[in-house]
């Protein structure tokens, strides 16, 4: 028989039997930082393609929602700091290594960007609410003459910030199952998934439906690929990494992986999208939301379940 | 920067805000190693030592009690003079900060009332609580005389109650460190040597080649330099050989582990006599020289061969050959080591004499790596008017026990129950330092003997189990709060140290020396307390041997020069043994003109019946019996004990670590707490072990009450020992009830 | 100049006087600890190995919470020590979830507290606080780029290990086997 025990020290809150450093908040905010990266790639892409026109819900209503996003995604990580006086600390200094580190700088300069962007949008949003101010009204001209720089700008750093949403955790070896390459390609893939059914969802024309459906489709099938990589990596990895694996195949979160993530979050409203490009009627509200509750499970999942693996004990 | 923010606050408000706000800002982009510095040297310099010794046990190391600017006790650090520790105190001596800062001590004197019919305590001034006792004690001396007032004390309090006692004219005193401790290997070797081990044990462990433990489980039982010295033997190379049911921590630590079956070391030592003998590697030479007895002895032992102790012991007798060979390559620089709580199985100062005869043969005694020759300094005695003279006392209590050299516990507490042929009637208690509900097995008898009692008082520092029973209780303050008697122990030189107190006593508790002294002046014996401050007579004694206080609050521990002989025996030496016969006695004519086995015997032992195991218990190495389970610190560490059980067992009885589980004894005697398996390689199959000293009764002790389990509560049964007295305590077997027995009568 | 601690697992019995003698010294509240014991036991009854250590931050040479601190608050010293600045961190995490051997914790006050080998008190020339108090003496404590170091020596006569090397940490904290 093997024993491996503490004798002593070690009943440590919030380590001890297992990681509970990062919370609900942290899985929110990777979700929200997403699901914006997706909703402002989208409209940088569509804006940078001259079709801003054709597809209005993507540039602009659904664009309203980044800027919430972000900074709900960033009060999230505020709450879960556990030393919040000393938050300004992020930004005396920048720290290439630490994902941590970028990520917020990439969200200091983003998120200015969206709501930018929304204003420039301002009197087409909300045509009944005139801006009281006269020099706002000349910077939102200014903001619209200049939105297609902000379209290429938006591009890079929405691809940045969702890939920053994988990295924050597959920056850390320590933990086994966040250890790998794919994470980061796998949530920007996801954000990007969460934002094209966001665009589903608040879409008023069939054609931006029906484009972003297919857009939907291609992402879902690379997320699911990019998900089997990343089983099979784990899978012919090291111990400590197929213990890891064990978590979602066969263990305490298989259950809500597969339930919620794989099936009713991809492979369901994956077949239902299909069914409706091929010309069925099927209520487009359905795909889009499981997309979404997906997309958040999954980071509730890859979080909690990521903070059990370990090396030791 | 890496000192904590609330040291950084500290330091802002002793002046130094100024310099911290104004670098803060510089320092936003990296550390300042100048204000490091600053913060730094005013946390350190603030710090005061004062010299103690540590009262966590009775090893009693020499230490340094650091207090900050604002009187907190913030370390204890051994002194690096100290013989007891050379500088490193043991977890529970670094952990005793916690018994001073335990919120949950005793804070005033209480006595008991009954309010609705329900006994209670009340809170109440020293003067009345003082009073009270004064009266009783009074009323019991005139009544029955001063020999009916016993005193069951164990460590530094005991001092002054025993002074207070003597005073008074009672000798009935006695301590749970004699019959349920080391008693039977005092009474062993004193019976084979002519001296007793005493404490420290005089073995000579950092300069062995060969160390045998017998059910001494050093490592766990952490008396400090015995630890440091192992460990000293184990860098030289020097061969462990163990012997315990268990895999102790030493016996992890061995090069031979014998696993041998509980109960029957007797027959494993006569084993080994048996080749070391046949084998010639016994010292021919010293034995020729000091022994007397060896033709017999050699004649005794010629049939108990190592396959002979196989069948009883289940040690291989290539193995037990093995052993032998190495002790006897080792000799004479081998110690087989005498143990401590050596109270088993009721014939233990026979084993504790098979540990001397083997030492004997080995030669070990008087020899380096072995056994050296302790000394002490004397501490003069501070005057006072002579004792009044007992017409009896302790020992005609334990009369039945001839060879016990000190108070019996059990038979002070059976002499408190009135019969007709009681011929020693105790009537009251002082309990000063000894939680014994906790330490003295047969909780029954225990209890009986207490209602009996026309008044008991309880001196402790914690609202332990046993203050539940008093009428008085009186709350001392910390050994980091009081003066008490210089520290004189025997060792390789003579040493002394000093007990200060670092900071003035918390809550409304008083030194031992003081409530002695108050019970003495209002009990007429005020003359033999003729000082207002104990400092007085410690200042005394120190002039006398040649130092003073103030140079002992300097230094702490004060090492003297040898004077008696020296450490080991010369070569050629004609030393005559302090017994009867001047020599080694492997026969002891003592013991058999007593009615003894002149040497020992083995003799079978019960065995658990089936669905029952042997309940073995021992040390944790961060606890001290029951006295440290509620101190912050060290319950930080350890908060419960766990029982070990077999996987065997545990798949038997469907039993997984973490599980809670209950135990009943032979007796039906339940545990009233439950306890959390551990299923473990490290214990045999027929038995079940935990640490001794958990499973506390007493709400009030807010980190201990109910935690694990109390092993004496199961010790219902006693094996008693004929010699002198000792309570063997591991003859008791259990059930593992995984069901709460006490469902039902729970409400 | 290279800190490193070696321990001698052949003579630590698990006291856990480390772990106290820490948290007097460094006043880590009742419930934390910067260090603590573990023990693996191997075998079946009655050939059993038995293994006690005490452990703590390794103070990786490679040291990912270094890395992934996005403040700064974690750094590590020339000497090797990797230390936290309690007012330059936010208390995000990151560190905690970076390091395989869970060696930190969030302090009660809320910055990210561990193992400092004791630094302030190398500056005066002392000994980690769990070092000088150990009463087996199985902890050592030296300089690793001096090759007549006690702990250099130790490393170069023993058979030793690290934890979990494969984590790539390149610890600092030797166990002799
Ligand atoms: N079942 C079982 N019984 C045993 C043992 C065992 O292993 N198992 N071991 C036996 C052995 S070896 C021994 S030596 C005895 C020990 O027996 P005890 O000496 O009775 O041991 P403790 O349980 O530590 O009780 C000490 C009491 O003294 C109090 N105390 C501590 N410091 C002070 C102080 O400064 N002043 C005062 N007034 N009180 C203080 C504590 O609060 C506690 O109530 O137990 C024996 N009994
Ligand atoms: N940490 C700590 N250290 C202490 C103390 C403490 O409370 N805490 N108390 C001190 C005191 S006063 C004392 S007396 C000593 C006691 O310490 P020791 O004298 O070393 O210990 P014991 O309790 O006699 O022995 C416990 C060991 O005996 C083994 N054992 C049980 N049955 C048998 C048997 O039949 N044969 C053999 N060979 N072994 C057996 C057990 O498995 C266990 O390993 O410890 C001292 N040191
Ligand atoms: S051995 Fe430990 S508890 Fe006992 S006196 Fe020494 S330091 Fe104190
Ligand atoms: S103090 Fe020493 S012997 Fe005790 S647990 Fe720590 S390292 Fe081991
Ligand atoms: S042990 Fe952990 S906390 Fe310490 S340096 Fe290594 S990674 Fe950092
Ligand atoms: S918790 Fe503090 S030390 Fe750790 S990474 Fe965050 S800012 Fe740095
Ligand atoms: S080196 Fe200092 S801080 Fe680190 S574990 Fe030891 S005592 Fe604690
Ligand atoms: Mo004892």
């Amino acid at each position: 028989m093997q024993e491996e025990l503490f004798t002593s020290g070690r009943n440590l809150p919030h380590i001890d039997p297992s990681l509970e450093i990062w919370h609900w908040p942290i899985s929110v905010y990777l979700f929200l930082g997403g699901l914006a990266a997706g909703l402002l790639f989208f409209a940088g892409l569509i804006t940078v393609l001259g079709k801003d026109k054709e597809y209005p819900t993507t540039v602009k209503f659904a664009a309203i929602v980044s800027p919430i996003a972000l900074t709900l995604g960033l009060l999230a990580l505020f709450y879960d700091l556990t030393h919040k006086l000393y938050f300004w600390r992020l930004y005396t200094t920048i720290r290439i290594e630490s994902p941590m580190s970028w990520g917020a700088w990439v969200l200091l300069i983003i998120t200015p960007i969206s709501f930018l962007w929304v204003m420039s949008y301002y009197s087409e949003l909300f045509p009944k609410w005139k801006l009281k101010f006269e020099f706002l009204n000349t910077f939102e001209k200014i903001l619209t003459k200049n939105r297609i720089y902000m379209a290429y700008v938006l591009i890079p750093l929405s691809v940045i910030l969702g890939i920053y949403t994988g990295i924050l955790l597959s920056a850390f070896n320590a933990r086994p199952l966040w250890n790998n390459a794919i994470l980061g390609p796998l949530f920007l893939v996801s954000g990007l998934s969460t934002g094209a059914a966001l665009i589903i969802l608040l879409a008023k024309s069939k054609k931006e439906r029906h484009l972003f459906s297919k857009i939907d489709l291609a992402l879902v099938v690379i997320e699911l690929g990019l998900i089997v990589h990343m089983l099979m990596g784990m899978a012919a990895g090291s111990e400590v990494q197929l213990e890891a694996m064990q978590l979602l195949v066969g263990g305490e979160f298989t259950v809500m992986f597969f339930g919620f993530v794989i099936i009713l979050g991809l492979i369901v409203p994956a077949t239902l999208e299909l069914t409706e490009i091929v010309g069925y009627k099927i209520p487009v509200a359905i795909p889009a939301i499981l997309i979404l509750i997906g997309g958040l499970v999954l980071r509730f999942v890859m979080v909690e379940a990521g903070q059990i693996t370990r090396y030791l004990y | 920067m890496t000192t904590s923010r609330r040291k950084f606050i500290k330091i802002s408000a002793l002046g130094l805000g100024g310099v911290a706000a104004t670098t803060s800002a510089i320092k936003m982009f990296g550390a300042n190693p100048y204000l490091d510095e600053l913060v730094k040297e005013n946390v350190a310099k603030k710090f005061k030592r004062t010299p103690t010794y540590c009262e966590v046990c009775f090893w009693k190391c020499a230490a340094w009690t650091y207090t900050n600017e604002n009187g907190e006790i913030k370390k204890i650090i051994g002194n690096d003079n100290d013989p007891h520790c050379y500088g490193r105190l043991c977890p529970r001596g670094t952990g005793g900060v916690g018994m001073y800062n335990d919120e949950d001590r005793l804070k005033t004197p209480l006595i008991r009332t009954t309010v609705n019919g329900e006994d209670t305590f009340r809170k109440a001034s020293w003067e009345e609580a003082l009073d009270l006792i004064a009266a009783k004690f009074k009323a019991v001396k005139d009544k029955y005389g001063a020999e009916s007032l016993a005193l069951l004390k164990h460590g530094a309090p005991g001092k002054h109650f025993e002074h207070l006692y003597k005073a008074l004219g009672s000798d009935t005193i006695a301590e749970p460190a004699y019959a349920q401790c080391r008693g039977a290997r005092e009474a062993g070797f004193n019976a084979t040597f002519g001296s007793w081990i005493g404490s420290p044990e005089p073995t000579d462990i950092r300069d062995t080649k060969c160390l045998v433990l017998i059910g001494s489980h050093i490592g766990e039982n952490m008396h400090n330099s015995q630890v440091q010295e192992m460990s000293d033997a184990i860098d030289n190379g020097a061969t462990i050989i163990t012997v315990d049911p268990r895999l102790s921590t030493a016996a992890s630590k061995s090069k031979h582990w014998l696993a041998i079956k509980p109960a029957t070391d007797i027959a494993l030592m006569l084993a080994w006599m048996n080749v070391i003998i046949e084998e010639g590697l016994y010292d021919k030479e010293y034995v020729e020289k000091y022994g007397l007895g060896f033709n017999e002895l050699k004649e005794y032992v010629s049939t108990f061969t190592p396959e002979w102790a196989y069948g009883i012991t289940t040690i291989k007798p290539e193995l037990i050959r093995e052993t032998a060979r190495e002790m006897g390559n080792a000799a004479p620089s081998v110690i087989i080591h005498p143990g401590r709580h050596v109270s088993w199985y009721g014939d233990d100062t026979q084993r504790a004499r098979a540990m001397a005869i083997l030492n004997g043969l080995l030669g070990s005694w008087g020899r380096r790596g072995g056994f050296y020759f302790k000394e002490s300094i004397k501490v003069p005695k501070y005057p006072h008017p002579a004792y009044n003279h007992p017409k009896w006392g302790w020992k005609e209590i334990g009369e039945k026990y001839p060879l016990a050299q000190m108070g019996i516990t059990t038979e002070v507490i059976k002499a408190s129950i009135p019969s007709p042929d009681n011929k020693y009637p105790v009537k009251a208690w002082l309990v000063a330092g000894t939680n014994i509900t906790k330490s003295i097995p047969d909780r029954k008898l225990l209890e009986a003997a207490m209602d009996e009692l026309e008044f008991m008082v309880v001196v402790d520092t914690m609202p332990m189990d046993v203050t539940g029973y008093a009428d008085v209780v009186l709350p001392e303050c910390t050994y980091l709060e009081r003066f008490d008697g210089i520290r004189s122990a025997t060792n390789r030189e003579p040493s002394i140290a000093l007990r200060m107190p670092a900071v003035k006593p918390k809550y409304d508790s008083k030194p031992s020396w003081w409530i002695a002294k108050q019970l003495g002046e209002r009990l007429g014996v005020g003359d033999y307390f003729a000082y207002d401050d104990y400092k007085e007579v410690i200042e005394w004694q120190l002039e006398k041997m040649g130092t003073s206080l103030e140079e002992m609050e300097k230094i702490g521990v004060k090492n003297f020069p040898r004077k008696s002989r020296s450490l080991y025996l010369k070569e050629d030496e004609k030393y005559e043994f302090p017994t009867m016969s001047g020599k080694i006695e492997f026969y002891s004519k003592e013991l058999k003109e007593l009615g003894f086995d002149p040497m020992p015997k083995y003799t079978a032992h019960p065995e658990p019946p089936q669905g029952f195991y042997r309940l073995n218990y021992g040390r944790a190495p961060m606890h001290t019996f029951s006295r440290t389970a509620n101190n912050p610190n060290l319950n930080d560490l350890k908060k419960e004990n766990d029982l070990w059980v077999n996987p065997k067992v545990a798949r038997i009885i469907g039993l997984k670590t973490g599980q809670r589980v209950w135990l009943r004894n032979q007796d039906e005697i339940t545990s009233t707490f439950s306890i959390k398996v551990r299923v473990t390689e490290r214990v045999r199959w027929d038995s079940v072990y935990m640490v001794h000293g958990f499973g506390h009764d007493n709400k009030k002790l807010t980190r201990a009450y109910a935690k694990g389990i109390n092993d004496t509560q199961l010790v219902s049964k006693v094996a008693v020992d004929p010699i002198m007295g000792g309570t063997g305590m591991r003859g008791n077997f259990v059930e593992i009830l995984t069901e709460n027995p006490h469902k039902n009568t729970e409400i | 100049m290279r800190y490193a601690m070696v321990i001698d697992t052949l003579k630590c019995v698990g006291c856990s006087d480390c772990v106290v003698a820490c948290q007097t010294e460094n006043d880590v509240p009742i419930g934390y600890c910067r260090d603590w014991i573990t023990e693996t036991v191997s075998g079946a009854y009655p050939t059993i190995e038995l293994e006690l250590k005490s452990e703590r931050c390794n103070h990786c040479d490679n040291a990912p919470c270094v890395r992934c601190c996005p403040t700064g608050a974690s750094h590590q010293l020339d000497n090797g020590i990797v230390l936290v600045t309690g007012d330059e961190c936010i208390g995000c995490g990151a560190c905690i979830e970076s390091c395989p051997y869970d060696a930190r914790f969030q302090h009660p006050d809320g910055y990210v507290d561990k193992c400092t080998f004791c630094h302030h008190r190398l500056e005066k020339g002392q000994l980690p606080a769990c070092v000088s108090v150990c009463p087996t003496k199985c902890m050592y404590f030296g300089d690793l780029d001096n090759p007549n170091s006690e702990v250099s020596r130790l490393l170069k006569n023993r058979k030793h290990k690290t934890l979990a090397p494969e984590a790539g940490t390149k610890p600092k904290v030797y166990y002799l086997i």
